[in-house]
C-alpha cells in the first residue's frame, strides 16, 4: 500500500486491487498471503485443539475448558439443537467449518496478519461446495434420489397450478441460491469489512500527511477505524456462526421426512 | 464463468473479486480437508470421551446418592419400628406390673383377713373353753360348798352322789332363773 501511495499523486481510495496480493516467491500462485494464512490457520487450530483435548478428562484444565467450550458450542447449540438425534455424524464437519471460518475471519483484525482470508472468494466457494455436496448427499441417501427430487420439484400439499411458479423457485433455491448465498454472504461481509477498515486507516494516514487542519481530523479517522475493528470482530464471529448454522439447517432439512 | 487464473494481479487494477483463483480453490480444498481429518481423528473423539466420562461420573454420583438415600430411609424406618416396639413393650411391662401389684395387694389383704379371722376364732374358742372350764369348776366348787353348807345347815349328809348332783343342778338353774 505504501508503495502505491508513494507512487501516485493524491489519495487513492482502497479498491478491489488491495485484495489481489502478489505471490511472495516469483510467480508461484501458492505463495500468496491468503494461502499462507489458510495453512497457518490449519496449523493453529489443529495445535490448539490437539493440546486442549490431548489429556481430556472429567475435570477439565483451563486449556481443555477453552477448547471444550468452543467444541461444546458447535456440538450442542448448533449440531444437536438443529439436526436432532443423528447430529453426531455431522459434528466433525460442523466443528471444522466453524473453527476454520472463525479463525480465518479473525485474521482480519489480528495485528500483523490483518487480512480476512474469507475475503478471497475462492475459500467461501470451496466451503459452500462442501456443504452443498454434503446436504444433497445426505438427502439422497436418506430419502432416495427420486423421492428427493420429487420433494424439491413438487412440494407436497400445494395446488397443482402453483407448481408453475414454485418448482423453478425451489430448484433454484436448492441448487443455486443456497450455495451462492452461503459463500457470497461470508465473502461480502469479510470483503466489505476489510475495505471499510482500509478506508479509515489509510484515510487517517493520508490526512496525517496533509495540511495542519487535516492532521487534526486524522485521529478521528483512526478512532473510527478502531471502533470499526471491534464491530468487525462481532461480524467475523457472527459470519462463522451463520455459515455453520445454515449448514446445520440444510442438513437437518435433508434428514427431515416432511418438507 | 471461467476460472481466471493467478495472472489477475498482473493486470494492475483489481479483477472481479467474485471470480475465484484456481490456486486458492486448491489450497482451500486441501487445507480444509486436512483440518477436517485432524479434528475428526484427534480432537472430536477425545472431547467425546471426556463428555461421556463426565456424564457417567455425574450419573454415577447421582445413583450413589440415591442409593445412600434409600439406605438411610430404610434405617430410619427400622429404627422407628424398633422404637415403637420398645415403647409398646415398656407399656406392656408397666401394665403387667400394675396388674401384678394389684393382685399381690389383694392376695395379702385376703390372707391378712383370713389370719385375723383365724386368730379371732381361736381366741373365741379359747375364751369359750376357759369359760366352760370356769363354769364347770365353779359349779363343782359352789356345789360342794353349797352342799357342805346345806349339809351343815340341814345336818344331814347328802352323800348320795346322784341326788347331790341333781340338787346342785336344780339349785344352779334356780340361781340362773332368778338372776
Amino acid at each position: 500500500m505504501g508503495v502505491r501511495l508513494a507512487a501516485e499523486e493524491g489519495f487513492q481510495p482502497p479498491s478491489t486491487a488491495d485484495f489481489e496480493l502478489p505471490p511472495v516467491f516469483a510467480d508461484n500462485p501458492f505463495t500468496t498471503k491468503p494461502v499462507f494464512l489458510v495453512f497457518f490457520s490449519v496449523i493453529l487450530i489443529s495445535t490448539f485443539f490437539i493440546l486442549a483435548s490431548r489429556k481430556a478428562s472429567v475435570v477439565p484444565s483451563k486449556l481443555q475448558f477453552a477448547g471444550e467450550s468452543i467444541y461444546g458450542f458447535v456440538r450442542n447449540d448448533l449440531a444437536r439443537d438443529v439436526i436432532g438425534h443423528e447430529f453426531m455424524r455431522f459434528v466433525p464437519y460442523l466443528f471444522t467449518l466453524f473453527t476454520f471460518i472463525l479463525t480465518n475471519n479473525l485474521f482480519g483484525i489480528i495485528p500483523f496478519l490483518q487480512f480476512p482470508t474469507m475475503s478471497r472468494v475462492s475459500f467461501p466457494y470451496v466451503l459452500a461446495l462442501f456443504t452443498f455436496v454434503i446436504f444433497h448427499y445426505v438427502a439422497i441417501k436418506h430419502k432416495g434420489l427420486m423421492a428427493y427430487l420429487k420433494e424439491i420439484m413438487f412440494m407436497p400439499g400445494v395446488p397443482k397450478p402453483v407448481y408453475v411458479l414454485l418448482t423453478p423457485i425451489e430448484v433454484a433455491t436448492y441448487f443455486i441460491v443456497r450455495p451462492l448465498t452461503l459463500s457470497l454472504r461470508l465473502f461480502a461481509n469479510m470483503f466489505a469489512g476489510h475495505l471499510l477498515l482500509l478506508v479509515f486507516i489509510l484515510g487517517g494516514e493520508h490526512l496525517l500527511q496533509g495540511a495542519i487542519g487535516l492532521k487534526l481530523v486524522s485521529p478521528f479517522a483512526f478512532a473510527f477505524g478502531i471502533a470499526l475493528t471491534f464491530f468487525e470482530f462481532m461480524v467475523q464471529c457472527l459470519q462463522a456462526y451463520i455459515f455453520t448454522l445454515l449448514t446445520a439447517l440444510y442438513i437437518a432439512g435433508a434428514l427431515a421426512d416432511e418438507h | 464463468m471461467s476460472l481466471i487464473s493467478f495472472n489477475n494481479w498482473a493486470a494492475g487494477e483489481g479483477a472481479n473479486p467474485l471470480i475465484p483463483h484456481t490456486a486458492e480453490l486448491i489450497v482451500g480444498f486441501v487445507a480444509f480437508s486436512l483440518l477436517f481429518l485432524v479434528l475428526r481423528s484427534k480432537v472430536v473423539p477425545m472431547f467425546e470421551k471426556a463428555f461421556t466420562a463426565r456424564t457417567e461420573a455425574i450419573q454415577g454420583g447421582m445413583e450413589k446418592a440415591e442409593r445412600a438415600q434409600v439406605e438411610a430411609e430404610r434405617a430410619l424406618a427400622q429404627y422407628t419400628t424398633q422404637l415403637n416396639e420398645a415403647r409398646g413393650e415398656a407399656q406392656k411391662i408397666r401394665e403387667d406390673a400394675r396388674v401384678q401389684g394389684a393382685a399381690i395387694i389383694e392376695d395379702l389383704r385376703t390372707k391378712a383377713a383370713e389370719e385375723a379371722a383365724r386368730i379371732t376364732a381361736a381366741a373365741t374358742a379359747a375364751i369359750e373353753a376357759e369359760r366352760q372350764q370356769a363354769v364347770t369348776s365353779l359349779r363343782n366348787e359352789v356345789g360342794a360348798l353349797a352342799t357342805e353348807l346345806a349339809g351343815k345347815i340341814v345336818g344331814e349328809a347328802l352323800d348320795d352322789q346322784v341326788r347331790q348332783s341333781r340338787i346342785v343342778d336344780r339349785f344352779i338353774a334356780d340361781l340362773e332363773k332368778s338372776k
